[in-house]
């Protein structure tokens, strides 16, 4: 018997928006002026708000942290296709996005801070912690979103992870699961091309990763990344296709990461700057900017004044961080269990004395 | 002899076991073309290539997975888990493989392999970059955990661990990475697994530490000494796992008091085997109960609160003068 074909297969790549600022009428979301400018606003405000911190961080007043410079409209454009109940788990490279959701800009700074209490607020009722530990929130997406599934609703979950995370097990067992439960849930693949040092040659030896999709049996496309129509469209899709019962879809965003990791990395050790500097000709600030000027609904002086507002806004955030005092040292005895430990109580107060003996001393 | 720093005191360990011997190689996340995120394998790539320093794709639990194999099959990789708090992606493979191949196959199939992992707080870091959990891996039989406490020891105990024939866990206290310098004898002599160090000697009380927390003792117990008053025997435990009871028990049954300094939660953390060891051989000797100064049993706070949760200090003063007093 002759081996024949049983199966064929293909991946799209899309991209509403060139770097030059003209848009295909035909993909166009057309999202509304209002829309526009709120996405536009969301992903500057998460570059300045990033270039703030670095600048806080060089300082000594902030510790360790991730920028996510150049990644804008991934998360910004993604998360404006959620409705209010619905669900939103990130890695760390999704500032924007987490604004965008309703996160204040007070919260990072308190992470950022070393404070667990920037994890919690009004618009993080719907949003879980900045995960870690790469992958691991992938399959707490498909859990959200099979609960939304059994309790009856509309609402799904979109989830972030990177191409460095692509390569865990969690991120293949989640798709997995969620293919099979047809959970509705979107998989958002952040591909910046560097897991720290690690480029994606490294990482893996296929040409995308939207392509795994195929193996999940779900749909899978590959966007302009720095696109934040292409994003926004993909997106609604996905996330329409979910709320209508159809299951789980995978998105990857072809992005890049100008910066470095963290501010404990140094970029210079393991790629050229050249690189960086053609990705910088993609900017999706630079582009978006470009577009809405071009339609007519951001000139200079409208610009000037969101630039203002920005400032605002960070300077009010940096402000209330760096006067943060509402908490107290011994929190943590109080939010590891539900119930009372009697082993911990014990240390509870064993911490208070000896502070206190610590702190007459001194 | 060089004076080194610790992370530089490894690299060193780990140039000169490739040399020596071409079955070592390095692997895990951003070890070669960077170095490591410490620099802990700066250079290895350029002397012994691409193929013996692997910059590994982004999977904790592969990188142990394919290690094991490797390691049956005549290889002796030393791994890098990049944080500590990474390498529980790996545990299903360290516990349910990397322990179990010698005692599965009855001696045919052995994993002679290390894992090296940063540990350990006060570095202001992110979550999941500042606990001690010695523990998990000292549980595991079939597993050896180590942790040095200065360059020269990470020096000794480093070539001892990749000699190994069984699978060592090798925490680094990265408080300790570039804290300070000590000369090194570099000569290619392994330390013996298994042993404490008796880091100073003396009569009246027996103080034991591990890690960064040994370096913070240590100072503690100089300072004190040189007060006069008391004369401290001072211990680096060294190894978690096997635990070294001989000298412990020999340092107790000497000095009749004991101090533990443990940066790793309280309840179930190496003091707790230590205060079993002296139960089981000196209990006789005692003259105090033994203190134990720990972290406590929370999850490791951001790094705003993390300086108030490890043991200060002035917790270890108190609790070596409190049992001297006793």
């Amino acid at each position: 018997m002759p081996t024949k074909v049983i199966q064929k297969f293909s991946i799209s790549y899309m991209q509403v928006l060139d770097e030059e600022g003209n848009v295909d009428d035909k993909l166009d979301p057309k999202l509304s002026k209002d829309e526009l400018l709120k996405l536009y606003k969301v992903m500057l405000l998460a570059r300045r708000a990033d270039e703030r911190m670095l600048k806080l961080q060089r300082q000594g007043r902030l510790g360790t942290l991730p920028v996510c410079v150049g990644q804008e409209a991934v998360s910004a454009a993604a998360a404006m296709a959620l409705d209010k109940e619905d669900w939103m788990v990130t890695a760390y490279r999704e500032l924007a996005g987490r604004l965008m959701k309703g996160e204040s800009l007070l919260n990072p700074m308190l992470v950022y801070a070393g404070f667990e209490e920037g994890n919690a607020g009004e618009g993080n009722d719907h949003l879980l912690p900045v995960a870690i530990i790469l992958g691991s929130q992938v399959p707490h997406a498909v859990g959200l979103a099979y609960a939304e599934k059994v309790k009856g609703t509309k609402n799904v979950a979109l989830s972030f992870h990177g191409d460095g995370a692509a390569s865990e097990g969690d991120v293949h067992e989640a798709m997995n699961f969620a293919a099979v439960w047809k959970a509705p849930v979107v998989f958002m693949n952040q591909n910046n091309h560097w897991a720290i040092s690690t480029p994606l040659g490294k990482q893996m030896n296929t040409e995308t990763l939207a392509q795994r999709s195929i193996s999940y049996g779900i749909p899978g496309i590959q966007v302009d990344g720095n696109d934040a129509l292409a994003v926004y469209r993909a997106t609604k899709e996905a996330v329409d296709r979910a709320r209508k019962g159809e299951g789980p879809s995978l998105i990857e965003a072809n992005t890049y990461r100008m910066l470095m990791h963290t501010t404990a990395d140094d970029p210079k050790k393991y790629r050229s700057e050249d690189e960086v500097q053609e990705w910088v000709k993609r900017d999706p600030i630079t582009r978006f900017k470009l577009y809405l000027e071009k339609k007519g609904i951001l000139n200079d002086k409208l610009n000037d004044q969101f630039e203002e507002e920005i400032k605002t806004q960070i300077e009010d955030a940096v402000q209330q961080f760096e006067s943060f005092t509402d908490y107290k040292i011994e929190t943590p005895f109080d939010v590891t269990y539900g119930t009372e430990v009697a082993s911990l109580s014990e240390q509870r107060e064993e911490f208070l004395a000896d502070l206190k003996k610590d702190q007459d001393h001194a | 002899m060089p004076k080194l720093t610790m992370v530089q005191a490894i690299n060193l360990a780990l140039h000169q076991e490739m040399e020596k011997d071409d079955s070592v190689l390095v692997m895990g996340e951003d070890v070669g073309v960077n170095g490591g995120v410490f620099r802990a394998t700066d250079g290895l790539i350029d002397k012994f290539g691409p193929e013996r320093a692997i910059d590994t794709p982004l999977a904790e639990s592969a990188i142990i997975g394919t290690a094991i194999g490797m390691a049956i099959n005549g290889l002796k990789p030393v791994t890098e888990m990049q944080f500590s708090g990474f390498s529980y992606l790996s545990i299903p493979q360290l516990e349910g493989n990397a322990a179990r191949m010698r005692t599965r196959s009855r001696g045919q199939h052995t994993v002679p392999m290390v894992v090296r992992m940063p540990y350990g707080g006060g570095v202001r870091a992110l979550e999941h970059h500042s606990e001690s959990k010695e523990t998990y891996y000292a549980h595991t039989p079939g597993m050896k955990t180590v942790i040095p406490s200065t360059p020269a020891t990470a020096y000794g105990l480093l070539l001892a661990a990749i000699r190994d024939p069984d699978p060592v866990v090798f925490m680094e206290p990265k408080h300790s990475y570039r804290a300070f310098k000590e000369e090194v004898n570099d000569n290619g002599e392994a330390m013996e697994l298994g042993k404490a160090r008796i880091v100073q000697e003396g009569t009246d009380i027996t103080v034991i530490s591990w890690g960064a927390m040994l370096h913070k003792t240590q100072k503690i117990v100089e300072e004190m000494n040189e007060q006069g008053g008391a004369s401290i025997e001072l211990v680096d435990l060294q190894s978690i796992h096997p635990m070294d009871a001989e000298t412990i028990a020999a340092s107790v049954t000497k000095t009749g008091r004991c101090v533990i300094v443990q940066e790793a939660q309280k309840t179930l953390g190496p003091a707790s085997e230590i205060i079993s060891i002296i139960n089981d051989k000196a209990l006789m000797y005692l003259e105090a109960p033994v203190r134990r100064v720990t972290g406590y049993d929370l999850i490791m706070p951001y790094f705003a609160r993390e300086n108030y949760y490890l043991p200060s200090a002035g917790r270890i003063r108190r609790a070596i003068e409190e049992t001297l007093g006793f």
